[in-house]
């Protein structure tokens, strides 16, 4: 059993980025993910790994420091909250676009704009449809515990390296600032220059005499050359969905009903379902791991197999219901519940929301 | 003088230059008469000197010269407009016995970067920035730039720059001089043969103090001229540049070993 130990969210991702043998860190703070940076510079990676934490003039900057070394073939992360992800946005499309691997994680907040520091789950679908300019997807990952932002990093940086794409652990302010208990990971060595150049044959290394250059690029002036890249990065994206899918389903076995919800609002809806049972109502929860790819086949699944009505809850005006609507098409009742601006919905208003949209609806 | 025959020209013992085998056989995009192929060449011919290409990553800017890595024969790096500074501080905090440097025109720099330029000259980054000042936005063609001149006509200053209006031209390598992260900052240019070896010797030392490990970026500023966006002939744009602006960018180094002059 690895080391256990009583965390934030935000500092078991710090922690779970040093254990995972990242190179660097590039950061700007912002409330409510700050603690992400604090505690690694109050941890001084350097002295147990060498890895390197650097505090940006901004966002904008950090994210292109992570393509720089990302470029370079480095395991690379960062973190922000809302607003910082907006500004992300640019560096994130450009990694899509030249295929650069790295890790980063929103605690979302609510917007938009400004908006407040308290949670929210409305950058869904910045986060599942692209975010930046272009046509592109990143992996997304939404842990519903410490302890998933811990084993979410380990995850994702195989997943960025497998696929050579940025993957992006969304989290929100529960997750982020609560505390659990967690269980963590054995320290995972850095890798060596030597074993970067030797395997990362992408990564821009120095060109050895008598070798082809690397060049790190999104850009392809003609026309059929980018739409090339394009079908590339659609085929890519398509083993990603066929593979990558995660998901995991409580009392769905005989359930009328299903609540599909990810992050905190899963944990808030496995409430739900506790009580719900215990009235005889025969409800499941499908919590999304995987954002994208989504989980639609197996949601798909249930459908045929008699559920009468989906509940998609989530932190939003709904944003997540549509993906639940396309997976179904229309094979049963779909309806969205969420609190949203930063307010947090009970097990009980979940409960109600099903009563009157899906059961009596 | 006696008359050489084509034979004799070829002959080893006469050769008085070679090009740099870090420039690749492709065409250079840029207009004929442009400074920027010079600028690229003595840059790379600096790296080839000091044999550096195996430790060397190069990072290029959005602009005119976003196609750089078509024609240096290095690994490069391609950033989002603005952001080589970023990039480049990336790779030297992953690897810190790497040689990085940036190429970066003056929209790319001075306006949309100016944040990142700033911030890396004062961490003090160990990279070295080339900046090439031809006071106009060259690829999106002609538009007015940070580094435009008071009364000087672009696309978006079709009567001129009027200073009172659309702000005063930015000196950028002034600027970065006074910040205590910059080592090594200097203003040259390469529309003469002198010009050209002393562009080369500024690159040169800059190259070197980031190899020596000396604390601090090297700014190195080369104003060029841009023929196409200034409307004028190559030898007339040079002549103009000459009249109007190294008077208002004067050539020379600033600042030296981490002092100012």
């Amino acid at each position: 059993m690895g080391e256990l130990k009583l965390m934030k969210g935000n500092e078991a991702l710090a922690e779970a980025a040093i254990r995972a043998g990242a190179d660097a860190y590039f950061g700007y703070p912002i409330t409510p993910q700050s603690e992400v940076i604090e505690y690694l510079m109050a941890e001084k990676p350097h002295e147990r790994t060498g890895m390197v934490v650097l505090q940006a003039e901004s966002e904008v900057a950090a994210i292109n420091m992570v393509y720089g070394a990302a470029g370079a073939g480095k395991r690379v992360m960062t973190s922000s909250s809302s607003p910082g992800i907006s500004l992300k946005q640019e560096g994130l499309s450009y990694m899509a676009g030249a295929e650069l691997p790295c890790v980063y994680a929103n605690v979302v907040r609510g917007g938009p704009g400004l908006g407040t520091i308290q949670p929210s789950q409305a950058d869904y679908f910045q986060s599942t449809k692209g975010g930046g300019h272009g046509d592109y997807r990143q992996i997304v990952l939404a842990p519903a515990s410490v302890q998933e932002m811990s084993d979410f990093v380990k995850l994702g940086f195989d997943l960025a390296f497998k696929y050579r794409t940025p993957v992006l652990i969304l989290s929100d302010g529960v997750i982020g600032q609560m505390m659990e208990k967690v269980e963590l990971f054995d320290q995972m060595p850095r890798l060596k220059d030597e074993e970067i150049a030797e395997n990362f044959e992408w990564a821009t290394t120095g060109r050895k005499k008598g070798t082809e250059r690397t060049i790190i690029t999104s850009l392809a002036l003609q026309a059929h050359e980018m739409e090339a890249h394009n079908l590339h990065l659609q085929a890519k994206y398509k083993t990603i969905s066929e593979n990558e899918v995660r998901f995991e389903t409580f009392d769905c076995e005989d359930a009328e009903y299903i609540i599909v919800a990810y992050g905190s609002s899963a944990r808030i809806a496995q409430k739900t379902v506790q009580i719900a049972r215990k009235k005889g109502i025969k409800v499941g929860l499908f919590r999304l791991i995987s954002l994208y790819p989504f989980p639609s086949a197996d949601l798909q699944k249930l459908c045929k197999q008699g559920v009468k009505g989906f509940l998609a809850v989530e932190m939003s005006a709904g944003q997540m219901v549509e993906d639940v609507m396309l997976a179904v098409k229309g094979c049963a009742k779909v309806e969205h519940f969420g609190r949203f601006g930063g307010i947090i919905h009970t097990p009980e208003e979940v409960l109600k929301a099903l009563e009157q949209k899906i059961i009596g609806g | 003088m006696t008359n050489l025959t084509l034979e004799d020209i070829i002959k080893p013992e006469n050769l008085v230059h070679e090009r740099t085998k870090l420039m690749t056989d492709k065409t250079l995009s840029y207009c004929p008469g442009c400074g920027h192929g010079t600028a690229h060449h003595i840059i790379m011919e600096v790296i080839e000197e000091l044999d550096m290409q195996e430790q060397t990553i190069g990072v290029a800017p959005v602009g005119c010269s976003v196609l750089a890595y078509d024609f240096m024969n290095i690994d490069m790096q391609q950033a989002a407009h603005g952001r080589a500074p970023a990039v480049a501080t990336g790779i030297k905090r992953v690897y810190p016995n790497k040689i990085v440097f940036t190429y970066q025109g003056d929209g790319d720099l001075a306006a949309i970067g100016t944040a990142e330029t700033i911030h890396a000259c004062n961490r003090g980054e160990n990279i070295v920035i080339v900046f090439v000042n031809n006071g106009i936005y060259g690829m999106t063609g002609g538009q007015m730039a940070p580094t435009t001149l008071p009364g000087m006509k672009s696309s978006t200053s079709p009567y001129g720059r009027d200073v009172h209006d659309m702000g005063n031209p930015l000196k950028m390598t002034e600027l970065v001089a006074q910040l205590p992260g910059t080592y090594f900052v200097t203003r040259q240019a390469v529309h003469t043969p002198s010009a050209v070896r002393k562009a080369k010797r500024s690159i040169r030392k800059a190259f070197e103090n980031q190899r020596d490990g000396n604390h601090g970026i090297s700014f190195v500023e080369i104003v060029s001229n841009c023929n196409s966006g200034w409307k004028m002939t190559p030898t007339d744009s040079n002549v103009w540049m000459v009249e109007n602006m190294l008077p208002f960018y004067p050539l020379g180094d600033i600042k030296v070993d981490g002092k100012l002059l």
